[in-house]
């Protein structure tokens, strides 16, 4: 059964993959994406990682598409897109070194190599409780530090994305707060386009 | 027949390649944005399988690290696309972005 689930699994993420990258619509590249994400939780299932799982589900397939489709939506590129190329060499050059990187990481990969020492503590079935409870405990003990720059780093981002993105609607002689978006909108030879 | 480790680290190189060979291939910002996710989520499952090889729960817990990284790249690519579109009407490849050209 878990066989079956796996390959079924697996065989649908690298469709969906396969999706992303040979659709030529935008929207159906996201689409293809969700497949992905959504099969990719089944595996984190199938190796007992539930709240990887429900995290994947969550954040991923439904937060972080749907910021996708939203700026697909508002920026209207939702039209097809011709997939001709202009650097000649590039695709086949492209897809050599991808078949080279599969070969070597799946020759590394079928040899089973790593196979390190056993975690002394912190075991997947160590204790009591269960999954939930132990990658919280890991979470807030051992990567404790590491977590509080994540918030930093959420911060960050949120703010650079409401600077980056918002439209500056301040008077050209209060210039001194409207810089970064100028550093955006200002580009080759002062062209401007702007919607009132 | 049962699924070992290797089937899932070989499924995972494999998602790599494709979302490594899309960045490559693709001209389209967005499309190419979902590659780097392809990719992310490809590393993402290299960790849980070594985290169930090696009998260790860190590679759970890291995989949130990744999730909030990718979620903040997600967050500010997709204001800089927004604010790059703004200016250039239309255009979506990443082939007109060449102010660093010289």
């Amino acid at each position: 059964m878990e066989t079956f689930l796996f390959f079924v699994a697996a065989g649908l993420a690298l469709a969906g993959a396969l999706g992303v990258v040979l659709a030529k619509n935008p929207v159906h590249s996201a689409l293809s994406l969700v497949l992905t994400l959504l099969t990719i939780a089944v595996l984190f299932l199938l190796q007992g990682a539930q709240l990887v799982a429900a995290v994947q589900v969550i954040v991923y397939a439904s937060a972080i598409v749907v910021l996708f489709l939203f700026v697909i939506m508002l920026i209207g590129v939702d039209r097809e897109e011709s997939l001709g190329e202009p650097f000649h060499f590039q695709r086949p050059a492209a897809i050599a070194l991808g078949v080279i990187a599969l070969a070597e990481v799946v020759f590394l990969a079928g040899h089973e190599w790593a196979t390190g020492a056993s975690a002394t503590r912190g075991g997947l079935q160590a204790g009591t409780g269960g999954n939930v409870e132990r990658v919280a405990k890991s979470l807030f003990t051992d990567f404790v530090w590491a977590f509080e720059i994540t918030a930093v780093l959420l911060v960050l981002a949120v703010v650079g994305g409401v600077v980056l993105a918002r439209r500056s609607h301040l008077k050209p002689d209060n210039a001194g707060a409207a810089q970064p978006d100028d550093a955006v909108t200002q580009g080759d030879g002062g062209e401007r386009v702007r919607n009132p | 027949m049962t699924v070992t480790g290797s089937y899932y680290l070989t499924f995972a190189a494999m998602l790599f390649t494709i979302g490594a060979v899309g960045l490559l291939v693709r001209r389209n910002v967005l499309v190419m944005f979902m590659c780097v996710e392809l990719m992310l989520n490809a590393v993402n499952v290299t960790f849980v399988a070594f985290s169930k090889m090696l009998n260790d729960v860190s590679g759970q817990t890291i995989v949130f690290f990744v999730l909030v990284v990718a979620a903040a790249e997600v967050a500010v690519g997709l204001a800089i696309i927004v604010a790059i579109f703004r200016r250039r009407q239309g255009s979506a490849t990443a082939d007109d972005l060449d102010l660093l050209q010289g």
